[in-house]
């Protein structure tokens, strides 16, 4: 059976970062497996800039990011196949995956899992209506409109102010389309506020907060929306409806971490995160295999992901010289804080916590406790759900628990 | 013009089994299907369940021809490749009421013929499905669950091998009378034949209204249905019909590929093709499933849909209209099959065979040496083994080229769909023949791989179709030429 140090599943920002991270570790045999026939995921269909501030102190376009990446991984020696689809993932960490020359398996000493995430869709929402034409999720959008020059409509709806569909709002409209709106049903923006200035203010777009899509209407393609505005649990308020005419409506309405390879195998996921359960080490319930990026848990800068990709490559470099298991703490969270990841830290090392807050808030205090002892205090003029908060705590200290506070 | 011997209108799971059934003999054989594909009325938005026959009224066709079609079900979808699984079904109940209706209803079942029925109770309910919470319950055994897609069109593509000619996207709008038959204006083409076989579902009452008989009205009644990831359910479930009790009695379908279904509901509409589904019944379905089964997790929701019955009876009424299936006495070169609501699919060989018996009147029906009775579709590749899927690989390297992620679908498979037996077009080609979009990203990463490989064939973006002919999910270019 042929062998490999490290599979890396997954060829996008988060398993670039790792797998030239895992070679700089001195990990002999690296091997990258990546479905598209090129490496850089979800980056290479992004072409709007915003990329790279904090990792390159550069606005880069996605493919321009990736590139980066690519390049070092190159001059690094990380092997990479592209074209390869991976089927299996077996807790033995035994991999399985298929190309048009064949169908392979590779026996793996270690696994790095950064394999993205995927868009909801409207079915998963149940929108009652009809199911016509016209109706697609922004990823699909921008890949067939970025990469291949296809067009979708002239009158656009967005639903669900997620990046990606700011994103296409800006898009569509430079592209000759009308975007009538963008709805969303919470009270705030899902998505970062940079994107509401540059995509939606700059070219008069209106964000339609607390409103949201009721019923899709059209017999074989799109014709009309009929929305409602949303009361504060959620419900439609009678009376409120209106009818938007459109021949494409686009739905930006949350990403979720494809793991499809984590559960196969039995790995013990999060229900909050909807990815793999991880340890301070990064490391999932199967020992060996290890979770960054998307597929981990979604990310809003991608900066951020591939800071994530290269721990997680220095832990499997640790994990394969045969480090010893260092004892970790539990990380527990109060308010306001929607989750924190991981919920583990490892004592005696610097740890990293990413969390997201439940609601939008001004001038707040976050701080990391160990007990009486304050790790760490950060003065936040503004917090909300769409910026993902990324904290060091230097030299996790030896204590019951690890406790994460917004107040 | 074309003449036919015969032609049938409607290429549903009925106009399918009587094309294939009339493919054994020597005569010349078309189907007139308003759609792009087969398989695409009610036949393509069911339960996909084979019944066993015990909730239909004894004596009746529908019982009858169900018990027979359920009985020769397995057989059939093994000679034509047809995915089948008799999973079993269990009807439950909770009190003694239940438990009393649960034995009539085996009773009922068995005046029809039917077998392998067993009332049990809690304890061994359990032992099958852990997490229902029914202290009665009739398992039926012969119950099973099939791909309702690959049915239509199996059946239809080993009578296209067989010489049945098809002709999709072509809805029958006028029928004149001649003195050997009909003259038939189906889509573009005018075909002429001796006899007519109305298969055409929703539409059957128009359509033999057309052909000479006005005799009959179908009333549409539709029922929503929730799609949901593969899940724990091993067999089918529903709730024992309780007279004067509220609600819709909820269903819970494991489908052959695992999937679990809720529903469907049932309302008359005013369109025969209004597949939209409603808050209201959404939200009811979603309720009553949970109290069928608590453990359900309406996280996993894909998808919802709906299909339409042909009723012959109106709301309100009695509730029972038994098939039509006759030679009409209004016009001697008809065959009526009107009504054919479920159990239609179960009972749609049976169907045929009553047909053939009918035509037999007034037709020979000599058969053919070169007859091929099976029929084998494209290679399921997510359920063949490491070993199978290395093979095909080696021999085509489109295998290796997976385009759809959640189900595990190759390029091959997809491009094989593409050029089917039939001539069937639209991305719904695909996704019925390899279930490619069907998965839980609702082709959020297949659709575009599917558009770029017919974009790659020369085809352009506007005159791509998703279900109907025009129905356009592209506009075109952004700018001037191609990608």
């Amino acid at each position: 059976m042929e062998r490999a140090d490290l599979i890396v599943i997954g060829g996008g920002p988060a398993g670039l970062a790792a797998a030239v991270r895992a070679k700089e570790k001195g990990v002999e045999r690296v091997l990258l497996l990546e479905r598209n026939p090129v490496l850089g995921g979800i980056l290479n269909q992004c072409i709007h800039d915003g990329f790279g501030v904090l990792r390159f102190g550069s606005a880069m376009s996605g493919p321009e990011y990736a590139a980066r990446f690519i390049q070092m991984a190159r001059d690094a020696g990380v092997e990479a196949i592209c074209g390869a689809m991976v089927v299996e993932l077996s807790p033995d960490k035994k991999v399985t995956y298929i190309t048009p020359q064949g169908l392979f398996e590779v026996q793996a000493k270690a696994v790095i899992l950064s394999t993205g995430c995927r868009e909801r869709t409207r079915g998963a929402l149940a929108v009652p209506g009809n199911r016509p034409a016209g109706v697609y999720t922004a990823g699909v959008v921008q890949y067939l409109m970025n990469m291949r020059n296809i067009a979708f409509g002239k009158n656009v709806v967005i639903m669900g102010s997620g990046d990606i569909g700011l994103i296409m709002a800006r898009r569509m409209t430079l592209e000759g389309a009308r975007v009538h709106c963008v709805l969303e049903k919470l009270p705030f923006c899902s998505g970062l506020p940079r994107n509401v200035r540059q995509c939606l203010e700059d070219f008069d777009i209106p964000l339609c907060l607390a409103e949201t899509v009721k019923e899709i209407h059209g017999d074989d393609h799109i014709t009309h929306v009929i929305t409602a505005k949303v009361d504060e649990k959620g419900r439609f308020i009678p009376g409120s409806e209106r009818t938007i005419p459109c021949d494409v409506l686009v739905l930006s309405v949350g990403l979720i971490p494809e793991n499809e390879l984590a559960k196969a195998c039995g790995i013990e996921m999060d229900p909050v995160t909807g990815g793999a359960l991880v340890d301070g080490d990064l490391m999932t319930s199967v020992p060996g295999v290890f979770s960054c990026g998307n597929g981990l848990h979604v990310h809003d800068l991608v900066d951020l992901v591939s800071e994530e990709g290269e721990r997680a490559a220095e832990h499997a470099a640790a994990y394969l010289k045969g480090a010893a298991n260092k004892p970790m703490v539990p990380v527990t969270v109060s308010g306001g804080i929607r989750y924190v990841l991981p919920r583990q830290l490892t004592t005696g090392e610097d740890g990293y916590l990413s969390m997201r807050v439940m609601l939008p808030g001004r001038d707040r205090k976050l701080t990391v406790t160990a007990g009486d002892k304050t790790l760490v205090s950060k003065k936040m003029k503004r917090v909300m759900p769409s910026e993902m908060i990324r904290l060091k705590v230097k030299d996790v200290p030896a204590c019951e628990q690890v406790e994460v506070s917004l107040v | 013009m074309t003449k036919y011997d015969v032609l049938i209108v409607g290429g549903g799971s009925v106009g399918c089994a009587i094309a294939y059934a009339l493919s054994r003999y020597d005569l010349k054989v078309a189907v007139a299907e308003k759609e792009l594909d087969v398989g695409m009325g009610t036949s393509g938005r069911n339960s996909g369940v084979v019944h066993a026959g015990f909730n239909n009224r004894p004596g009746s066709l529908m019982a009858k021809l169900c018990v027979e079609g359920n009985e020769g079900f397995e057989a059939l979808c093994k000679m034509l490749d047809i995915p089948y699984k008799r999973t079993g079904k269990l009807i439950v109940g909770y009190d003694e009421a239940d438990h009393q209706a649960l034995i009539k209803l085996k009773e009922q079942g068995e005046k029809n013929g039917v077998k392998g029925l067993e009332i049990i109770d809690g304890a061994a309910i359990r032992a099958i499905e852990p997490d229902l919470p029914a202290s009665w319950a009739m398992l039926s055994r012969n119950t099973a669950v099939f791909n309702p897609f690959l049915y239509s069109i199996h059946l239809a593509e080993a009578s296209a091998q067989n010489g049945v000619q098809y002709y999709l996207n072509s809805p029958v709008t006028a029928v004149e009378a001649t003195e050997e038959g009909y003259r038939v204006q189906a889509g573009d083409h005018v075909l002429t034949c001796k006899t007519l076989i109305n298969s055409a579902g929703l539409f059957a009452d128009r359509v033999s209204a057309m052909a000479g008989d006005p005799s009959f009205t179908i009333y549409p009644c539709r029922g929503e249905y929730y799609l949901l990831d593969k899940g724990t359910l091993k067999m089918p479930v529903y709730p024992v019909p309780r007279p004067g009790v509220g609600g819709l009695g909820v269903h819970l379908t494991v489908t052959v590929d695992g999937n679990i279904l809720i529903g469907p509901s049932a309302d008359y509409i005013d369109n025969h093709e209004d597949y939209s589904t409603t808050e209201p019944i959404l939200d009811q379905l979603r309720r009553e499933a949970m109290i069928l089964l608590p453990t359900l997790n309406m996280r996993t929701v894909i998808g919802t849909y709906a299909g339409v019955r042909p009723k012959l009876v109106k709301k309100g009424e009695a509730n029972f209209g038994d098939f039509v299936i006759e030679r009409s006495p209004k016009a001697k070169h008809l065959i009526n099959l009107i009504g054919i609501e479920s159990p239609g699919i179960t009972a749609s060989m049976p169907i045929a065979r009553m047909v053939l018996d009918i035509l037999s009147e007034d037709t020979e029906l000599v058969e053919k040496p070169d007859f091929v009775p099976t029929y084998r579709g494209i290679p399921p590749f997510a359920e063949l083994s490491r070993a199978e899927q290395r093979a095909l690989i080696e021999q085509d390297p489109d295998y290796g080229d997976v385009v759809c992620r959640c189900e595990t679908v190759t390029r091959a498979q997809v491009k094989r769909a593409l050029h089917n037996p039939i001539g069937a077009t639209g991305v719904i080609a695909v996704k019925n023949r390899t279930r490619s979009t069907m998965g839980r990203c609702n082709g959020g990463y297949c659709f575009q791989r599917i558009v770029e490989l017919l974009l790659s064939e020369g085809k352009a973006p506007q005159d791509i179709d998703l279900k109907r002919r025009g129905d356009r999910p592209l506009l075109g270019y952004v700018k001037g030429g191609q990608a």
